[in-house]
């Protein structure tokens, strides 16, 4: 761990969780653009995260202690993934915490708490949601994984940031595996973050939803948390996308000049990455619920495939 | 002999007396219920010893010792080695947990019962202990035999039900089928070693003797045909489901937590101390059974609704991980990566660990639930966390552990392994570095199937509302202090194999260079400044630190905790549950196990078979029944038996029942041996 590094990585801290509210306004206003609306600006999503957090919340007798620290350990995992992702600069002193494979632990760790909180009430849509959510959790986090495999064996390392800096060692070589993994990860970036095809995050109809039916109970400062770690978890889902299939621009560890510049260069790339996920949406429609494990088949098949091209080509 | 022994084995060996004179004692108060709970809180502390000697013997030299036991001119010989050593902490430290479970958990029982538990379980221990110090073939069988025999008494406890009889034949019966091909392999490794006469069933003979690849190779299929009963491996896993939920609870945590290890046990020693060549082609045998009968316990444990059954095919599940390690490890060593296969045998003597920790704490915890409710079958359980609150919370840690996800143990030896096939990229033959780490992929489907199961399996016992009107629903039943204490202790050792992975993976050292001739001295990255950062090769290959990982996730939900705490602090309203405004709801409209686990059934339909009674139209009392059965009756037992009463059937043709045909016979034999005679 070099100490020096620590700024940095607070700094990573704190623009991810205090920026991803707004990518999901971002997304927001362009899918109400492509759709031909005005929309409700870049900072609605902060006006709503006020609102829940200032009421009081309502609770159920039934809720246990669960219910209640489970937000809370939700934004927490979602904040920590968001921390050793790579995102302006491969000098992150916490990365080492946790490589890939870890990072979809995290995934899978905060997924679990979510299905169980929403089992605790014992309502008819809680369960629903929670089966439905562990459904697309099981398929996707091996599509996830083997994802992140292709790139890892391509630089020999599990390691975050090993995998961005031996990517960015070479200028723009075009792996053909990577080619394969990028559409796979798009696939697990829609499921694993309720988005249209597989889940729609504005749905109000109760017996279609997944993530929605995981906070049905939830209310004020509780939703509050839940929505914002899900926003911090699209935000490092893009991330995680960047820094596999495009992180040219990033800064390398120690070159502080270049930070200012990677990080303009990462907004960017958001920003890009947020305006297409609007569009996906806008031009797909919902599939039912029972061709989702085709949908992430296919995604697990493609993930399996650029492995086996890697081995094949050596690239 | 004693001054010479060494005190890890006279530790050893006494604990083994220990629990042989608690067995006896067991027989002479069993008419004293107090005492013969007593009798498991001594049995326990026998389980610690035995773990202290397991760490002092694994950093020392190999000790053996003849006992003046066993037959004339075939002595008992005893090895205590690194490799032993490592499974008599495990078996001491998942042990001390049954025993002291057990003290509560006799509680009500009645005479004999108590007693016998008593008795058996104490040879059980006993013949365990002996098994993992068995330095010939001899003792190894003796002690296998007893292991079974006892076990299968315990199993049948509760022998007055048909149920319990058949699961206990059908377990006896598979152990035998083993035991046959356990010891045709060592009379195949006998006959080859010619070390004097008569001396040649020992160990240290088999040891100094080299089988040409063809007999090594039948060797080592029969030894995984014979452990692989014992382990669980399709299609020898039938007995696992059937037995594991009629035993009482303890039972069922130790057959899974300490004696599904015992075969672990049997393949590492033969494969990695016996035979000395190994060869590709048996790692890649091991390695696919291994992952296949992973993904079929997966698949089968998601669409149980029984809850012990549940955790016996997730118990198939995890031996089938610790059995693709093995075959890893067999396969790297084939080809002289010993780095990698020291990675890979990590893995899985991480695995067995954790799974003796964490398998033991379900199976536990499910027989304090079971004690509670008298109820095994999911949907009608649900809510308890209100009513046993404390082994609701040590049965969150396992199912965090179970389900593999960071910071608990599972995680860590699901980790390591998945290195391990990261790193087999590098084989002479370019198929094979093809398709090896394409079993990463099924480690993760598998992964992610646990993970979805454990939410089922906690989230409909535990969470959610009393699926059936209870007796005294406001009651506490929090389980005995004796159980609430051992289920406390398994959660901690999950929690802390979780956190210091290093440290562990730092005891494992001396069993990986017993096993793995040629390793590094200092292979496998974790010199002593690492000792808080788990690296398998180096830190840029791949890191974890689960230990800042809790902490960095602890400190954040405490930061964020107490923000809102200071900024928003509106009190809680507590109301009757919202569902979205729809006003009958009763607690029968939450999902049960079946309907939890139909989209895993509607997946993987190929894999099940399934059958549905729908009801019809006009139905006047339309009833729903879906079962599930395993495939591999239908599949190769059944058709077994036909086939083999089929033949008795032609056979039942030559027995007329007359002495004059009879004759004939003689006499036609005699005939056709007098025209074959030279």
């Amino acid at each position: 761990m070099n100490a020096r590094e620590i700024p940095l990585q607070l700094t990573q801290f704190v623009l991810v969780v205090g920026a991803a509210p707004l990518l999901a306004g971002w997304i927001g206003q362009c899918r109400a653009w492509f759709a031909n609306r005005s929309g409700a600006g870049l900072l609605q999503p902060y006006r709503v995260l006020r609102k829940l957090f200032h009421k009081s919340p309502v609770m159920a007798h039934e809720a246990s202690l669960l219910f209640r620290i489970a937000p809370y350990i939700l934004f927490g995992g979602m904040a920590l993934a968001g921390a050793i992702v790579p995102m302006f600069s491969t000098g992150l002193p916490f990365a080492p915490v946790a490589d890939a494979i870890a990072l979809v632990g995290i995934f899978a760790f905060t997924r679990i708490f979510a299905a169980l909180a929403a089992m605790d009430v014992g309502t008819a849509f809680g369960s629903m949601g929670a089966r439905r959510e562990m459904l697309v959790g099981f398929l996707a986090e091996p599509a996830l994984l083997i994802v992140l495999f292709t790139p890892a064996l391509i630089s020999h390392s599990t390691s975050l940031t090993v995998i961005v800096m031996s990517l960015t060692a070479a200028r723009l070589v075009l792996y053909p595996s990577m080619a394969f993994a990028a559409v796979a990860f798009t696939m697990v970036l829609l499921a694993e973050n309720g988005r249209i095809p597989v889940d729609n995050p504005d749905t109000h109809l109760e017996l279609t939803m997944i993530h929605g039916a995981l906070d049905l109970e939830y209310s004020g400062r509780y939703l509050a948390l839940i929505e914002w770690a899900s926003a911090i978890k699209l935000l490092t889902y893009i991330a995680i996308g960047i820094a596999l299939f495009v992180p040219w621009g990033i800064a390398r560890s120690g070159h502080w000049a270049h930070f200012p510049l990677a990080l303009a260069i990462f907004v960017v790339k958001v920003i890009a990455a947020g305006a297409g996920l609007a569009l996906l949406e806008t031009l797909l429609a919902k599939m039912r619920l029972f061709r989702i494990p085709e949908f992430l088949g296919t995604a697990f098949m493609l993930a399996v495939l650029g492995l086996l091209v890697h081995f094949l080509l050596g690239a | 002999m004693s001054g010479s022994l060494g005190l890890p084995l006279e530790i050893v060996l006494g604990t083994l007396v220990l629990w042989l004179a608690l067995a006896l004692a067991s027989v002479a108060v069993s008419r004293y219920p107090e005492v013969i709970r007593s009798l498991f809180f001594v049995g326990s502390l026998g389980s610690l010893a035995l773990c202290v000697a397991g760490f002092l013997a694994i950093t020392r030299a190999p000790q053996v010792c003849v006992l003046p036991l066993g037959l004339p001119g075939l002595p008992f010989h005893l090895r205590l080695d690194a490799l032993s050593a490592i499974f008599i902490i495990l078996f001491g430290a998942t042990t001390f947990s049954v025993s002291l479970y057990t003290t509560g958990y006799l509680k009500h029982a009645r005479y004999p019962a108590g007693a016998r538990m008593a008795l058996q379980y104490h040879i059980l221990l006993a013949s365990i202990a002996l098994f993992f110090l068995a330095d010939d073939a001899y003792v190894f069988m003796v002690a296998w035999e007893t292991m079974a025999l006892s076990s299968y008494f315990l199993v049948v406890t509760d022998h007055q039900e048909v149920a319990v009889r058949k699961a206990g034949f059908l377990y006896l019966l598979i152990e035998h089928v083993g035991a046959l091909a356990i010891l045709l392999a060592f009379a195949i490794m006998q006959a080859s070693a010619h070390h004097g006469i008569g001396a040649g069933y020992t160990f240290h003979a088999m040891r100094d003797s080299t089988l040409p690849t063809g007999l090594a190779s039948a060797v080592f299929f029969l030894a995984l045909f014979g452990f692989g009963a014992k382990i669980g491996l399709i299609p020898l896993h039938v007995w696992l489901p059937e037995a594991h939920p009629v035993a009482p609870s303890p039972i069922s945590a130790l057959l899974s937590g300490v004696l599904l290890k015992l075969g672990v046990y049997g393949i590492l020693r033969v494969v990695f101390d016996l035979l000395h060549a190994q060869v590709w082609w048996w790692g890649v045998t091991t390695l696919l059974i291994g992952l296949m009968t992973a993904l079929f316990g997966a698949i089968y444990s998601a669409v149980q609704s029984d809850m012990k059954r549940l955790l016996a095919y997730s118990s198939i599940e995890n031996m089938g991980l610790i059995l693709a390690g093995v075959g890893l490890t067999i396969l790297f060593l084939s080809y002289h990566m010993t780095v990698l296969a020291a990675l890979a045998l990590t893995a899985t003597l991480y695995h067995c660990l954790n799974h003796a920790f964490f398998k033991s704490l379900l199976f536990l915890g499910s027989g304090s639930v079971l004690h509670a409710t008298g109820e095994r079958h999911l949907g009608k359980l649900g809510g308890l966390i209100h009513r046993m609150p404390w082994v609701a919370f040590t049965m969150l840690l396992g199912t965090l552990a179970i389900a593999g996800v960071p910071p608990l143990n599972g995680f860590v030896s699901e980790w390591l392994l998945l290195q391990a096939f990261l790193g087999a990229t590098s084989f002479p033959h370019p198929y094979l570095s093809m398709a090896v780490p394409l079993g990463a992929a099924v480690v993760a489907l598998v992964a992610g199937l646990a993970a979805y199961v454990m939410v089922k399996f906690y989230g409909i016992v535990f969470l959610g509302r009393a699926r059936e009107p209870q007796k005294s629903p406001a009651t506490r039943i929090d389980g005995d202090p004796w159980e609430r204490a051992a289920l406390t202790y398994l959660a901690l050792g999950c929690l802390l194999l979780g956190l210091f992975p290093a440290v562990v993976i730092r005891i494992f050292k001396p069993t990986l260079a017993l096993l793995i001739a040629g390793l590094p001295a200092n292979a496998h990255g974790h010199s002593p400044h690492h000792w808080f950062l788990l690296a398998p090769i180096d830190v840029a290959h791949a890191s974890y630190i689960p230990w800042v990982f809790l902490g960095a996730i602890g400190l954040t939900v405490l930061m964020t905790f107490t923000a809102v705490r200071i900024l928003f602090r509106k009190p809680i309203r507590r109301s009757a549950i919202w569902n979205c405004g729809y006003p009958s709801l009763t607690a029968r409209m939450q999902d049960t196990a079946e309907g939890f686990g139909q989209p895993i059934s509607h997946i993987f339909v190929s894999f099940l078979r399934i059958r549905r009674t729908l009801p019809t139209a006009d139905d006047q009392t339309p009833v729903y029944r879906s079962e599930i059965e395993d495939l591999t009756w239908h599949g190769l037992y059944l058709p077994l038996a036909r086939a083999v009463s089929w033949m008795t059937g032609l056979v039942a043709l030559l027995r007329r029942r007359r002495i004059a045909i009879y004759l004939l016979y003689s006499f036609a034999t005699l005939l056709v041996l007098l025209v074959l005679a030279p």
